[in-house]
């Protein structure tokens, strides 16, 4: 049965369609495969009862012949994403208990089109991490090593729940949300591929928001064309958020013809970071020939403003975090501290706050509000706001010059392992968010695909960032390099 | 920018977190290197640039100033940590 959890979206839609296989049969095989992996902490919250219900109601739909592509499909969901009677608790100890009384827009979606939840995938708390190591649930835990080493390694963050899920065939397919680089850091730590479309492609209503104009939900995937067919399901115009567009969502995976002659790459020179690994380098020119000799237009340029995109992603972000966090404060759901006699309100806010938020959503909540705070608006907040605007600006340049997509690494290393930033400073921690993040600033999509194995056996990403709204352009492009790359590498199993 | 412990209380503060005294200083010192990387924003001329409102262009949609949801006091109060009588219980505010 273990062969069924290896299918990829698009084979197990064929597969049931045609009456191969019954979704009930590939849910069951996934629960089997998540009840042997719990050595890498990537469900959370296992919902086998709600998987096999939606699995049968699926089986049904398809034998009526009304069968979405994502019809009977076993996914798991991070614990970012409201869902109904099922823990949602954004990996963070203030929120333990929580049940939701409704359903995030995107979870809706996806079980009206048909789709199986697992469970709830592990995170870091309110995605404020790049290597899940701020979970209150403990970490997720790469199925990556390196080579014979058995020392455990991060699968990234923050969505590092779905990204080690998928990676170890637990499901099909995951959902992911990415503010500064959560879908596409985990992606190519995994070996997967991960899609953060559009600002406003995904509806945020039920996601639980760490910075609103950052975030964006997305698929987490075994192929392009998988992300293609996730995506489509996820996305689309929603009434209850305000900055959800009201677009079309074309048929992705249509788009896939894996044609890019004629279109034109840039690479951007302020990529190529001091000190950034021989192999990464090496990989970034490898992907730049592959587009090439796809018949691919390769153009220098420049993005002067990004090396301020992370001081200024420290900025907006913990900003927006302490605005919205500020909603954590024990008297509508979560855990509340409990008072000695004389305690007031106040003294229940701060130890609810004290007890319930970890270190690192403690040290961004308190950054955020410094920055905030009167005498500091202008200075930090309001700078980074321009400088975001400048940001964006250099992106809309390089486009208007008729740049399709823009070639860059994932991320400035392989894997790390668990552990090994702890002591460091934070801002050690951030970088790993230094190619990722300027598309979160500029609400562009961005999407990371597996393109090699470094040295050590691990896997390494490569990142094509498209033009607003034209995610179908982008995949396609994506699509083109991973043909070329030919990454079919898995992880050996451990656990 | 060097954050000194008495601003790090003021901050805590202000977020509402409680922080033991004893761990003001290292949370001061962490501020101070976040602000240090933070600072490198005072190399870029800014002069004359907007600041960002909507990463995208957009005007937000409108719709009829209605009562569109509701009646669900139950639903509302069923994650709270202490509910009396349909209502959130907190402790006494006012003397």
């Amino acid at each position: 049965m273990t062969d069924l959890t290896r299918m990829k979206v698009a084979q197990a839609r064929d597969a049931l369609r045609a009456g191969e296989v019954t979704s009930v049969a590939l849910t069951e095989a996934c629960l089997t495969a998540i009840e042997g992996a719990d050595a890498l902490g990537a469900f959370v919250h296992k919902t086998p009862e709600i998987a096999l219900e939606q699995a049968r109601a699926a089986d049904a739909r398809i034998q009526e012949g009304d069968a979405p592509s994502m019809c009977g499909i076993p996914m798991g969901i991070k614990d970012l994403f409201c869902t109904k009677g099922v823990p949602s608790q954004a990996a963070s100890g203030i929120l333990k208990g929580f049940k939701p009384e409704y359903e995030s827009t995107v979870t809706s979606q996806l079980f009206d089109a048909g789709a199986v939840m697992l469970g709830k995938l592990n995170m870091d708390e309110f995605a404020m991490g790049s290597s899940n190591e701020t979970s209150v649930y403990g970490n997720a835990v790469n199925p990556w090593r390196r080579g014979n080493d058995d020392a455990a390694l991060t699968p990234g963050g923050s969505s590092g729940g779905s990204a080690s899920a998928v990676a170890a065939d637990l499901c099909l397919a995951a959902t992911g949300t990415d503010t500064g680089g959560s879908i596409r850091q985990p992606a190519a730590f995994t070996g997967i591929t991960g899609i953060k479309p559009t600002y406003g492609r995904c509806s945020r209503w039920g996601i639980i928001a760490f910075a609103s104009s950052l975030d964006q939900a997305g698929p987490m995937t075994k192929d392009v064309r998988d992300a293609a067919i996730v995506l489509g399901a996820m996305c689309g115009h929603d009434p209850r958020d305000s900055t959800s567009v009201d677009l079309p969502v074309p048929d992705f995976e249509s788009m896939l013809t894996g044609d890019i002659r004629g279109k034109a790459i840039g690479i951007p020179r302020e990529y190529r970071m001091d000190g950034m690994p021989a192999e990464i380098d090496a990989l970034w020119d490898q992907g730049r020939d592959m587009l090439r000799d796809a018949g691919a237009r390769i153009v220098d340029i420049s993005l002067p403003h990004t090396k301020y995109a992370l001081p200024t992603y420290y900025v907006i972000a913990p900003a927006e975090a302490s605005s919205n966090l500020a909603r954590y404060d024990g008297v509508r759901y979560g855990h509340r501290a409990t008072l000695a006699s004389g305690e007031g309100i106040n003294d229940m806010y701060e130890k609810t706050r004290a007890e319930g938020f970890g270190p690192e959503v403690q040290r961004r909540v308190m950054v955020g509000t410094y920055v905030l705070s009167a005498g500091f608006y202008d200075a930090y907040y309001n700078r980074a706001r321009k400088v975001r605007t400048l940001i964006k600006r250099d992106f809309e340049q390089a486009f208007a010059t008729g740049v399709d997509a823009i070639l860059t690494p994932a991320t400035p290393s392989a894997a790390f392992g668990l552990g090994e930033l702890q002591d460091a400073d934070p801002v050690q921690m951030y970088l790993n968010d230094v190619f990722t993040v300027t598309v979160n600033l500029a609400g562009l999509p961005g999407i990371s695909v597996p393109a090699g194995l470094d040295k050590q056996g691990l896997p390494l990403g490569l990142q094509l960032i498209g033009r607003p709204w034209e995610e179908g352009d982008l995949l396609n492009t994506a699509y083109a390099l991973e043909t070329a790359a030919g990454f079919v590498e898995k992880p050996t199993k451990w656990w | 920018m060097s954050i000194d412990t008495g601003t790090a209380a003021k901050v805590a503060k202000l977020a509402r977190i409680r922080v033991e005294p004893d761990h003001l200083p290292e949370l001061a010192q962490e501020f101070s290197n976040i602000l240090d990387f933070i600072e490198q924003l005072n190399e870029v001329d800014i002069d004359g640039v907007e600041p960002m409102v909507s990463v995208t262009p957009m005007r937000l949609k409108r719709r009829v100033d209605g009562v569109t949801d509701g009646g669900m006091q139950d639903k509302v109060l069923a994650n709270a940590p202490d509910a009396r009588e349909g209502f959130f219980a907190v402790p006494k505010v006012v003397e």
